[in-house]
């Protein structure tokens, strides 16, 4: 039977509040943690949520009558607690299929952490997992190759992938920068990386940073008789820019290229993306301002919707942070979202922060990279942490090495080796860490040093952003 | 040790500077250690195969098969045994451990387990360098 139409004010919960209702493999599901304001009650504040973040706004229209809302708006459907906080709540929401374009990651997520973000009823809002479902999955290009291609076009097998990112930062000429390179990648390391903010400055201008790179890959590849990579970073000032550098990576023969895909834009990320698949490419992205948006406990984006975002996307590598190094990452967190990078199916597991079951269908995974403040004593750690399929990127563990970049790539590849050789024979990584090491570096002098220069080094901060815990 | 050591000792022009992928960087395996490897690779669920190749064209993607890979083979002594048998047969080739994951699609384990001695002559005239680069830019 038709409605009638009736202006004015409506609580939220009228509408968009449904405890009963069960959520259908179609939708797009997703957990917010809400912290209301003061006297708001938890429903009110869930089902402005969904409204907001969906087909309502702040006022009856009498256009809503010209469309079927009861299919298309979004539902507050379940509300818990959150362990450990008084304050905020999680509230689950489900989002009907047809409300979202297909294969677009921006206009899913220009609803549900649009304007909803800046809303008055509530004080704080995070968005903490989402569930894409099969259909959303399968519109969605992926990663350009995955994991399993990666392995066949460079030629590694059985063990994580070694890299390192070039230091200083900012200000070596091409050349020097292409000289580290060299060195690093003829010592043993399978890639080397551009730094996030290296992009084309007067210092060192894309083309310049290119060709020598690319005459540093070779040649290692040429001594070592093994693959190499140098993340080219194409990330730049506008598409047609970051295109043209693409292009010309791709001209010189150089197997993968980097980007950032926070700062650079979703739109333009996702094309970079297709355009490394269409030219065989491999594509590592960087997470730069991740931190902006994932390390509020109350607000904002968890990073594992961010890491969801990116397979969708597409990209070969992401930086999942290292849980021993110097950057910010709960272990459990951690061991969370590398398994929505890689794995095919995840399950709901809360003592991962993990809220849904989440189906990948076939499409391909991405390699966690775990970069930032590692060196080769936290190597049987990194290799039980993160197992074969990860990049492990030691930027000062390999440059820092008293005897040159070389000598610190030998180390960290010889760690590496012996950590997965011990693994393999059935032992303890991490407790018997110590004895593989020093049992490895008779072989290898590089490692000893290695070893000897930063035994003492450690990051013992506390992390900002844990899983949501009674004991907080 | 002495801190003397200041340089990472490879050369073009060495060609005992050419490493072959995991395990490449510690010392060749011994009977005993391979074994292990080889219950490893069982224990996984893994296709066990056998590769070899002349040295002077290891780079390549694709060695020489020996048989097709041993599926479904879980007696580590029967694989330790074929490669043997291959070492055998080609005494100046290097030999390669493979163990096929048929559900992730890949290799979960490629190992070199023996290394042929290296003929510096026979090398030479390959021009490495060269060859390398050839199969690299025909993948890309």
């Amino acid at each position: 039977m038709a409605k009638t139409y009736q202006a004015g004010v409506k609580e939220y919960r009228e509408t968009y509040w449904e405890p009963d209702y069960t959520p259908r493999e179609s939708d797009v599901l997703a957990c917010f943690k809400i912290t209301p304001q003061p006297g708001v009650p938890r429903e009110e504040a869930a089902a402005a949520v969904a409204a907001e973040s969906s087909t309502g706004t702040w006022t009856t229209v009498w256009t809503d009558l010209l469309t079927d809302l009861e299919y298309y708006k979004g539902r507050a459907y379940a509300i818990e607690d959150v362990p450990g906080d008084d304050e905020a709540f999680y509230a689950f929401i489900a989002y009907p299929m047809g409300l979202f374009e297909e294969g677009s990651i921006v206009n899913m997520f220009t609803s549900i952490v649009g304007n909803v973000f800046g809303f008055k009823a509530v004080r704080a809002l995070r968005l903490e997992d989402v569930r894409f479902p099969l259909w959303f999955v399968t519109t969605c290009p992926g990663p350009p190759h995955g994991i399993q291609v990666e392995r066949d076009k460079m030629d590694k097998y059985g063990r994580p992938l070694l890299g390192c990112t070039i230091k200083p930062k900012l200000g070596l000429s091409a050349k020097n920068y292409g000289r580290a390179v060299y060195e690093c990648l003829r010592g043993g390391l399978d890639f080397t990386k551009d730094d996030e903010n290296v992009n084309s400055q007067p210092f060192m201008r894309w083309r310049d940073r290119f060709l020598f790179c690319q005459e540093a890959i070779e040649k290692a590849e040429a001594e070592t008789g093994e693959r190499k990579g140098h993340y080219l970073n194409v990330t730049a000032p506008t598409v047609e820019e970051m295109f043209k550098r693409a292009e010309f990576a791709k001209e010189i023969g150089t197997p993968i290229i980097m980007s950032d895909y926070l700062t650079l834009g979703w739109a333009a990320h996702q094309s970079l993306s297709k355009w490394c698949r269409d030219n065989g490419l491999l594509l590592h992205v960087h997470r730069a301002m991740h931190g902006v948006i994932d390390r509020n406990p109350n607000h904002g984006i968890n990073f594992r919707v961010l890491t969801k975002m990116l397979r969708a996307m597409g990209g070969d590598h992401l930086h999942s942070g290292t849980v021993v190094g110097k950057l910010e990452g709960d272990r459990a967190a951690t061991l969370g979202w590398i398994d929505l990078m890689r794995d095919s199916y995840i399950k709901e597991d809360r003592s991962r922060g993990i809220f849904f079951d989440q189906d990948w269908g076939r499409m391909p995974g991405v390699l966690p990279v775990a970069s930032g403040g590692i060196h080769v004593w936290h190597m049987p750690a990194l290799v039980t942490i993160f197992g074969d399929d990860s990049v492990l990127q030691f930027g000062g563990g390999t440059l820092g090495h008293p005897w040159g970049n070389a000598a610190g790539a030998a180390a960290n590849r010889v760690a590496l080796e012996a950590c997965v050789q011990a693994r393999n024979e059935g032992r303890e990584l991490e407790k018997e860490g110590k004895d593989i090491l020093t049992n490895a570096a008779k072989h290898s002098p590089e490692l000893k040093m290695a070893m000897e220069t930063w035994k003492e080094i450690k990051f013992e901060f506390e992390t900002v952003d844990k899983l949501d815990v009674a004991h907080k | 040790m002495s801190n003397e050591v200041q340089d990472y000792a490879s050369r073009l022009s060495d060609p005992n500077s050419r490493k072959m992928g995991t395990f490449s960087y510690i010392p060749v395996m011994t009977e005993e250690q391979i074994r292990k490897q080889v219950q490893y690779i069982v224990d996984q669920g893994w296709n066990p195969a056998i590769e070899h190749t002349e040295p002077e064209y290891a780079s390549s993607h694709y060695w020489y098969m020996w048989k097709l890979p041993m599926f479904g083979e879980t007696d580590v002594d029967r694989i330790l045994e074929e490669i043997e048998l291959c070492k055998k047969a080609n005494p100046n080739n290097h030999v390669r451990l493979v163990g096929y994951d048929n559900y992730k699609q890949t290799q979960g384990a490629n190992m070199v387990i023996y290394k042929a001695p290296l003929d510096e002559k026979k090398l030479e005239k390959m021009e490495i360098a060269s060859t390398v680069k050839h199969y690299v830019k025909a993948h890309r």
